[in-house]
């Protein structure tokens, strides 16, 4: 690991407010196969960090150790701004504003859009019901303003079989926007998109940094990752292989040794 | 991938809102169904299906399945199924007996030990199917022998007669007429009320769409799949308790045997109301309606002067052409809202 870097980029950013997440020393192990271990990973505010590595590098288990699906195995440590929290879960992490677009995007497609759209945090009226017409009006205004489906086209009580891969993409990234996110997770989001979709995305992406808020964006295509981010994690069997700020390595130095410890298991 | 090829629609398939067809087919598909069965037998049967009295006879025996099956469906949505509610109506309704007599007659220390009783066995389903993930079928099954013997050992396989005069409370309650209205028919509605709003209403109910629907999905937005499965079975080991004191009290006693005989009218009444075997999508109006389908079967056979022979081939050909109804329209629609045609 190239412990260097990792210092370097702590030194430049030790002075601003504590990262948004940070995992100290954190591994993952289902039965015997062991996922994750002795990951050090932090995302600052208003940073953009990119998660790169190979298949079954651990990237997808690492966005689901941040969000609470998975618990750590003990040693691990998770800081939310700069606080140790010991009851991690999906259900508390959401409440401090954290969301995710899965890969596996994580919809019941059997519902209709707006059943979708609130899930896990559906609003209530006054009398402790379901505001069920919230919810449609709501999903109705977020799929036409923010994902540009016009409001005719489709409706909050269509259900999610019926849509297309972009759309049923757009309901899961415009249900990460809605909630105001401090830190918003990506994990593959361009991942079977049309070309516009993609762009749609990645736009997305861009927008968060605008904002002020954090992101993880975790994608193939290296092409999609560089030009977005601030900070590079490179992950490997496991192991945080490197840390890069993007102004000390160029996308052709990156493939290189993305090349290199695909090979040999080492950066240099 | 299989997404691809919708995009490839024709672009204005979506402009209307789904119509009442696609988003209630099974529901009407079920209600048509009713009322097909119902005018062939006024034909059959004139005389006694223009006379009241089939109908208040029915309306009190249906309620003591039609009950548990309303709850039932919220199991099933989950995707997952209970077959130990018979055990659990004769389990909590024992309990209410023996609590009642060793306490002077407390008919409401009864009641609150019977529903205990009935939480508590639908808890240890729960906690088994969704704690420890045993396939509800199996598990279910286990549990039903458990809480039956419990109850046979309890009760020394004897029973407890249940005279108006020994429990006048329970009997204004659960039997006498409401201003000539059947009052376990009454109750059926009150359950219907309160849990279509639970189940439409509130975010238990919400949260049990999606956890039959998707459990990985649900899971990963922060639900919880364990605590909303395990409520499921609670749900349906209290109005199997309630279900257990409405049939004891309507045949005056309680028989150690309550319930048997009750699992398959139970559960057609969900599969045929329209709730899916494969979790994620069901109606408690759907169980509703279909559980005085069922009852309707039942009485209006042996009341039309057919022999009572044909009741079994009579439920077997509305529950199987039903079944097949639905699945056929349900693909229809399926196939419409893909295709736009």
């Amino acid at each position: 690991m190239s412990t260097a870097a990792a210092h370097k980029s702590q030194a430049h950013t030790s002075a601003d407010a504590p990262p948004v997440i940070e995992l100290r020393n954190v591994s993952k192990t289902f039965g015997e196969v062991r996922s994750l271990s002795g990951i050090n990973f932090k995302v600052h505010p208003g940073e953009i960090v990119g998660l790169l590595g190979d298949n079954g590098a651990g990237k997808s288990t690492l966005v689901k150790t941040v969000m609470g699906f998975h618990r750590p195995d003990s040693g691990g440590e998770i800081f939310f701004q700069g606080k140790r929290i010991d009851d991690w879960s999906v259900a508390r992490a959401r409440g401090l504003g954290i969301e995710t677009v899965y890969q596996e995007r994580a919809l019941c497609e059997k519902q209709p859009i707006w059943r979708n759209m609130f899930m896990g945090r559906e609003p209530r009226t006054k009398w402790g019901l379901l505001d069920v017409k919230k919810m449609r009006e709501e999903s109705a205004r977020l799929m036409s303003e923010h994902m540009g489906f016009t409001s005719a086209a489709v409706h909050p009580d269509n259900v999610v079989t019926t849509m297309s891969g972009g759309e049923k993409q757009g309901v899961a990234i415009t249900r990460a926007l809605y909630f105001d996110a401090q830190l918003v997770i990506l994990d593959e989001p361009t991942m079977g998109l049309s070309l516009t979709e993609t762009k749609k995305t990645l736009d997305f992406v861009a927008g968060i940094k605008k904002a002020g808020k954090s992101a993880i964006f975790i994608d193939h295509n290296i092409f999609h990752v560089y030009p977005v981010v601030d900070r590079l994690y490179v992950l490997d069997r496991g192991k945080v292989a490197g840390v890069y700020d993007k102004s000390e390595i160029s996308m052709d130095d990156l493939i290189d040794r993305l090349y290199r410890v695909a090979r040999s298991g080492s950066l240099e | 991938m299989a997404t691809e090829t919708v995009s490839a629609k024709p672009k204005n398939n979506r402009v209307a809102p789904p119509s009442m067809l696609r988003r209630h087919g099974s529901q009407l598909g079920i209600i048509g169904v009713g009322i097909a069965m119902w005018l062939s037998f006024v034909i059959a049967a004139p005389a006694v299906f223009t006379n009241a009295n089939i109908y208040l006879a029915f309306m009190q025996t249906t309620p003591q399945f039609g009950i548990i099956a309303i709850a039932l469906t919220f199991v099933v949505i989950t995707g997952e199924i209970d077959l130990s509610f018979p055990s659990i109506m004769a389990l909590g309704t024992a309990a209410f007996c023996l609590v009642t007599a060793s306490f002077g007659q407390h008919w409401i220390l009864g009641l609150i030990a019977g529903f205990a009783v009935g939480a508590l066995c639908g808890l240890v389903n729960g906690l088994l199917v969704a704690k420890l993930n045993i396939p509800s079928l199996v598990i279910t099954i286990g549990t039903s022998f458990l809480y039956r013997g419990l109850e046979l050992v309890l009760m020394n396989g004897t029973g407890v007669p249940m005279t108006a005069k020994n429990y006048p409370e329970l009997h204004a309650l659960l039997r006498e007429s409401f201003f000539g209205v059947p009052v376990q028919t009454l109750w059926m509605i009150v359950v219907l009320v309160a849990l279509w709003v639970l189940l439409n209403r509130t975010r238990f109910g919400a949260h049990v769409f999606l956890v039959g629907d998707n459990p990985t999905s649900a899971r990963l937005m922060g639900i919880n799949v364990v605590s909303v499965k395990t409520r499921a079975f609670v749900l349906v080991g209290l109005m199997a308790v309630f279900a257990g004191l409405l049939t004891s009290i309507y045949g005056y006693y309680f028989w150690p045997t309550t319930g048997d005989g009750f699992l398959l009218y139970t559960i057609a009444s969900v599969f045929l109301g329209g709730t899916s075997v494969f979790g994620g999508t069901g109606s408690v109006v759907g169980s509703f309606v279909a559980a005085f389908i069922i009852g309707a079967i039942n009485a209006g056979i042996v009341s039309a002067g057919i022999n009572a022979f044909y009741t079994q081939l009579a439920f077997g050909l509305v529950i199987v052409v039903s079944v097949v109804l639905q699945t056929v329209i349900e693909r229809r629609i399926r196939r419409q809202s893909l295709t736009g045609r």
